[in-house]
């Protein structure tokens, strides 16, 4: 029997009926339509689920949807803001960090969790909060260099004097 | 895609209220449903849900219902605390909270990294302090699919009557892959149960059984709710060494907890050595105190150990590395643990 959850997803509070033995992501893709969160092993070794749970990352495909009642949910749907994409999603853009795609939401959303933390962070702190995402195209370097180059841009847009905070 | 299997799913918020719905289901009852039926059928504890999840999603374990533990208010299931010296830690922490942890860095600083060493940041967010520790135990026999396991034959731990592992077995071999419970046996630590009679504090080495299928000594409907870490004394070194497929994410295929305390001198006052990834319950190395207790920690001293462990420790076929390697490896473990303790101070 369905039951009922609401939680907040990209900013904005839904209710949605479930299955109890639905999963966080099954709710996302199937009953939100929100499909940028991909499902690749759907067993905590991919991370091409990786959302973010108040503000942490976590793997959309070993979360209850039930259990995420009340909380904020946020997807790489939510990266972008007012039209304007996420220095990380312009990054990745620039530095050529994505070639087929299927693990670019998953990095995006671990490496948002990585700058929300620490906008200066050095390359091996990046190699380490990208460790539980895995990309078969690209060898990681361009991944890299996109998150390093994003992490910058926020630093520098939270230093300025004005528009600082959030990009 | 992996499906759950259909379930029911409640969210308690005083521990007495999870601890008897487990109760219920371990004696084979559920609580009654909201249209008052009663409903029978296993009933299991969720918290990360990183190992449950998966092994749920490959039919490893039968349930009807999941009683989540997270939005449970006891404060003594969460965080770090002193207490008398020692050190309390929820077993609801999450592993990154403890990784992180100032206080458990300060006084357990190899506790703090075995825990960091764990899984990816994700698994760290979500996986508790106390599921790591209560990880069921894994095999590569076992930890498949429904259909995988099926066409094989199923094994002892799941429907099965044969071993795959040890042809003839009668007894699980599958391992215990938990971080913690290595070096938290090692520390001497304990772990505090609480059932629905009462609560009592047991040697986290007696926890740990070492049948594959019954691999935790609690009773039906316990839990366990926190951890104790003895201080450590002055001249404490410790080091975890952990054997992996992959550096960034895996389980450990083999690995070693050292913990020594030395006298002011430098003499090796006791030492303990637990090897884990074997079986279901971590080996601590026996008869060191002949070979190390009154002497330094030398080379000398470490080849004696490592000799020791590798006479006492034979890895099975239970992982898809090799068994004959994984042996191998473990005196080397052994001394680079032992080195790298003696090298922090």
């Amino acid at each position: 029997m369905k039951e009922s959850v609401r939680f907040v997803v990209n900013g904005d509070p839904v209710e949605v009926l479930v299955e109890p033995g639905a999963t966080l992501l099954e709710c996302l893709r199937q009953d939100l339509g929100l499909t940028g969160s991909k499902q690749g092993c759907d067993k905590g070794d991919c991370g091409a689920c990786t959302v973010l749970l108040d503000g942490r990352a976590v793997l959309a495909c070993l979360v209850l949807a039930r259990s995420v009642e009340g909380r904020r949910v946020t997807t790489v749907e939510g990266l972008a803001e007012a039209g304007r994409l996420h220095p990380l999603q312009e990054a990745f853009d620039t530095q050529g960090a994505a070639q087929c795609g299927f693990c670019t939401p998953g990095m995006l959303m671990s490496a948002c969790a990585l700058i929300e933390e620490n906008d200066q962070p050095s390359r091996q702190d990046v190699r380490e909060a990208l460790s539980g995402n895995l990309c078969r195209c690209t060898g990681y370097t361009k991944i890299l260099d996109a998150v390093v180059k994003a992490a910058g841009e926020v630093h520098q847009a939270r230093a300025a004097p004005k528009g600082g905070g959030k990009p | 895609m992996l499906p759950l299997p259909p379930i029911r799913y409640l969210a308690p918020k005083r521990l007495r209220d999870a601890l008897e719905l487990l109760e219920q289901g371990g004696r084979g009852r559920t609580a009654p449903d909201g249209d008052g039926a009663q409903r029978r059928g296993p009933v299991l504890p969720i918290a990360g849900g990183t190992d449950l999840v998966p092994n749920l999603k490959h039919r490893l374990l039968d349930v009807e219902l999941l009683v989540d533990l997270t939005r449970i208010e006891e404060p003594h299931l969460r965080g770090v605390r002193e207490v008398a010296g020692h050190l309390h830690v929820g077993a609801l922490t999450s592993l990154a909270a403890a990784a992180a942890d100032p206080l458990l860095r300060q006084r357990h600083p190899t506790l703090a990294g075995a825990y960091r060493q764990i899984g990816s940041p994700q698994l760290r967010n979500m996986g508790t302090v106390g599921g790591n520790l209560c990880l069921d135990t894994r095999c590569t026999y076992f930890n498949q699919t429904a259909f995988w396991r099926a066409a094989l034959g199923h094994c002892l731990k799941r429907k099965g009557t044969t071993c795959h592992v040890v042809p003839g077995a009668r007894g699980c071999v599958a391992a215990c892959s938990s971080d913690g419970a290595a070096l938290l046996t090692a520390l001497g630590a304990e772990a505090r149960v609480e059932g629905v009679a009462g609560d009592r504090w047991i040697p986290v080495e007696s926890l740990l059984q070492s049948e594959g299928r019954r691999h935790l000594a609690l009773l039906p409907g316990e839990l366990v709710t926190e951890l104790r870490v003895p201080a450590a004394p002055p001249g404490r070194r410790a080091a975890y060494e952990k054997l992996r497929m992959r550096e960034a994410i895996d389980f450990p295929v083999l690995s070693v907890a050292a913990v020594a305390d030395l006298a002011p001198g430098g003499a090796c006052r006791s030492l303990r050595v637990v090897v884990s990834a074997l079986s279901a319950r971590p080996r601590v190395v026996t008869g060191l105190g002949d070979l190390v207790e009154g002497r330094p920690l030398d080379d000398a001293a470490l080849e004696r150990v490592a000799a020791q462990a590798y006479r006492q420790c034979h890895p099975l076929a239970n992982m898809t590395a090799d068994p004959a390697w994984r042996r191998a490896m473990v005196p080397v473990l052994v001394r680079r643990a032992l080195r790298r303790a003696m090298e922090a101070r």
